[in-house]
């Protein structure tokens, strides 16, 4: 294992000491990210930034005050341009409407959704529990992320309401403020009042898990990590090339007469890759929190979807290294496959906004399956919401990894 | 001495083509021997398989009495090898170079640094260790990349072409640390296509080509076989016809052997002086002019012209 972590921590080194890998390996996203972030306006203060103009259904089968208040919600001013939505009286139609891929996410207010949470005049008590319904569209994740963001912020303000409503009719009762049978009345009105009051803050999108840590929907958090894993891929194959240019200058060959075994000097290789890549993503993770004052959501999540996320990646570089024969070999693969996977993973476009098919086919890249996950966590999820995109990461990674050990096993990793 | 190397009748084939056909020889304990051969040989390859970087096709060896085919990591510990090639990291220091490779010998902490103190000192790179090898000159180079193969004191040390294109001056340091290891009482398997440095360096020498140990034995045993016979080497002007010379002056008197090589005819004959006037004379009749001679006593580029017809350079 030491000699592994010797050769691994080598090749991170000479890595960092590439100044023209270094140059794609940061300033290049870098460089692009601010540039995307020009030209749609991110610091020019507008807040179209990539996504807009999302469709999304609601169906108001509550009819109350707080059926009506989330309608509104959608239909402000401040969510104009983020939003398109439309209203239907069927549930069914709606959820067609997601099906046929007319809409990212269809609402469904229940009936009886403002009774479970304000009390009728002249009740002590709620009504039954009732959920609203989202319907995301598989298709659309990050539009989906978006409207379910803006849910997830209008539950949270009304439990807000709720809880202080309680607590302001309780510290009334007690000191003898109200009389016990008023106590309903007055905490339904409270509950109502504060729930409205979050209106005027509608653009502010709140997290589900954290209702004061507000969330503000940045297109530089989608963008950032798009070109972030991008160029991961020109990592991962520089990575696998120098595996290849090792061999050519020498130093494979006597590493491989040294007591070391041909299976550590491969790990160790792999390793240096993997590593290097971790690092590049965080510094590029790091950097654009500090300069553009990006949030990439919860720090915990993100790293765990980094690893998942290089881990990925290194599996789609050693893949191409093992059938390549040569460092040139590997450096213009890796280039197709880089620009391939970009185009393909949605670096440079929503996914979204693409047919159903293109959205299956993204998903044999790190890419596709990196953007949701950090699209998810810019939104204000958490670890639990990225587990998805980590497990099929890491099974991309296990299975490429199996592909690549055979071709190198069946070639030799001396004489490939 | 007992032998620290023994080859016996290794083959290594690349699909049909042997790049090493049946060779067998041994090298004893504190013995410095040479295999000399011209590019292409199969020095390269059989350094590669007695390393152990690539197993034999047929045939073994032993180092330390390890098999290189069934125990290559016991082989691998006692054995340094210096490749034809750098093999050593441009972007890093000399130091970092030393100490990353003294650790995959096994080589850490106080040890470590005690030894690479004494390669640097070894190989006078004391004072620019911190350098990134990148900045280094050839020779620079080639003294690290040797310092290397020295680091965890191997009992065998493979060194393959070690001098092909650096400077005299690096090169002349080089065979001196090569000798100077030897008297430590390393023993050094040296391959070459230099006649001079197998000369200088070696107890014993083993003459390769086309994959075959041709001759193997002292450098007195070697030039036995071609007698006391001398070479004598006529440089033709450019132009003139080498082979109508080696035609004409095969059948003189005393000439044993004429042959052209890199466009000069060679002799081989009992004595270079007294078939000289009659040598001039036929290229005369001939027309070819001959614009120098040279005079060799016997050696191992006369041994190998002897055995194969061609110089050592073909």
């Amino acid at each position: 294992m030491k000699k592994i972590l010797l050769i691994g921590w080598k090749d991170l080194i000479l890595a960092f000491r590439d100044r023209a890998a270094l140059i794609l390996m940061l300033v290049a996203p870098f460089a692009l990210t601010l540039g995307l972030g020009f030209v749609t306006g991110r610091f020019s203060g507008s807040d179209s930034g990539g996504l807009s103009s999302i469709p999304v259904v609601l169906v108001d089968r509550d009819g109350g005050q707080l059926g009506n208040a989330l309608v509104d919600l959608f239909q402000s001013s401040d969510l104009a341009t983020l939003v398109a939505p439309t209203i239907l009286d069927d549930p069914a139609q709606a959820l067609r409407e997601v099906d046929k891929d007319r809409a990212a996410a269809a609402v469904i207010i229940p009936a009886g959704f403002t009774a479970s949470i304000i009390p009728v005049p002249g009740s002590a008590t709620t009504g039954q529990v009732v959920h609203i319904a989202l319907y995301a569209n598989p298709t659309r994740q990050t539009s989906a992320g978006v409207i379910k963001a803006i849910l997830d912020g209008f539950l949270s303000r009304v439990e807000v309401g709720r809880v202080g409503g309680q607590v302001a009719v309780q510290q009334l009762v007690s000191h003898g403020l109200i009389g016990a049978e008023d106590a309903a009345q007055v905490g339904g009105e409270i509950g109502m009042r504060q729930a409205q009051a979050g209106e005027s803050t509608a653009i502010t999108l709140k997290g589900a898990l954290d209702s004061e840590a507000a969330v503000q929907f940045d297109v530089l958090a989608y963008m950032a990590p798009g070109m972030a894993l991008m160029f991961l891929m020109f990592t991962v194959s520089n990575g696998g090339r120098t595996l290849l240019a090792e061999r050519a200058q020498g130093t494979l060959p006597r590493l491989l007469v040294s007591p070391t075994a041909a299976s550590q000097v491969l790990g160790g290789k792999v390793l240096g890759v993997y590593l290097t890549g971790v690092a590049q993503m965080l510094i590029l993770i790091v950097a654009s929190s500090l300069l553009f004052q990006l949030s990439w959501g919860n720090p915990l999540a993100v790293l765990v979807l980094v690893l998942a996320a290089v881990f990925g990646a290194v599996g789609w570089g050693m893949l191409v290294t093992s059938l390549a024969k040569t460092p040139g070999q590997v450096s213009t693969v890796g280039s197709a496959v880089m620009l391939i996977f970009g185009i393909l993973g949605g670096s440079f476009f929503s996914l979204d906004a693409m047919p159903h098919w293109f959205a299956l086919i993204s998903k044999i890249t790190p890419n596709a399956w990196g953007i949701e996950g950090f699209t998810t966590l810019g939104l204000g999820g958490g670890l639990a919401e990225v587990l998805g995109p980590v497990i099929a990461l890491l099974v991309m990674g296990v299975a490429l990894f199996t592909l690549a050990a055979l071709i190198f096993n069946r070639r030799g990793v001396a004489q490939q | 001495m007992p032998a620290i190397l023994e080859v016996q009748n290794l083959v290594k084939k690349y699909g049909d083509f042997a790049a090493v056909k049946r060779i067998s020889f041994d090298i004893k304990e504190g013995e410095s021997f040479s295999l000399l051969g011209p590019n292409g040989a199969g020095k390269t390859t059989t350094i590669s398989v007695l390393s152990t970087l690539y197993a034999p096709t047929e045939g073994d060896a032993t180092v330390g009495g390890h098999s290189v085919s069934k125990e290559p990591m016991a082989v691998r510990q006692l054995i340094g090898v210096v490749p034809q090639d750098l093999a050593i990291y441009d972007d890093l220091t000399a130091r970092e170079n030393l100490s990353f490779w003294g650790q995959m010998y096994g080589l850490s902490g106080k040890a470590l640094k005690a030894r690479i103190v004494e390669v640097l000192e070894q190989i006078g790179l004391s004072d620019k260790a911190n350098n990134r090898v990148k900045t280094y000159s050839g020779g620079m180079k080639r003294r690290v990349n040797i310092g290397v193969g020295l680091l965890h004191k191997p009992h065998l040390l493979f060194m393959d072409e070690p001098t092909v294109g650096i400077d005299p001056q690096s090169r002349r340091a080089i065979l001196d640390s090569v000798k100077e290891l030897n008297k430590q009482g390393m023993t050094v398997l040296y391959t070459t296509h230099y006649m001079e440095e197998a000369q200088e360096l070696s107890d014993r020498v083993g003459i390769i080509d086309h994959g075959e140990l041709i001759a193997l034995g002292t450098q007195k045993e070697l030039t036995r076989q071609v007698g006391e016979n001398d070479t004598l080497i006529l440089r033709v002007g450019e132009g003139e016809d080498a082979e109508a010379l080696a035609a004409a002056v095969r059948a003189l008197p005393g000439v044993l052997q004429a042959n052209v090589t890199d466009g000069a005819v060679t002799l081989i004959t009992p004595e270079a002086e007294e078939v000289l006037a009659p040598v001039v004379t036929k290229a005369n009749e001939s027309g070819v002019k001959i614009r120098a001679v040279e005079i060799q006593e016997p050696n191992l580029e006369a041994v190998f012209l002897h055995l194969t017809g061609r110089a050592l350079r073909d």
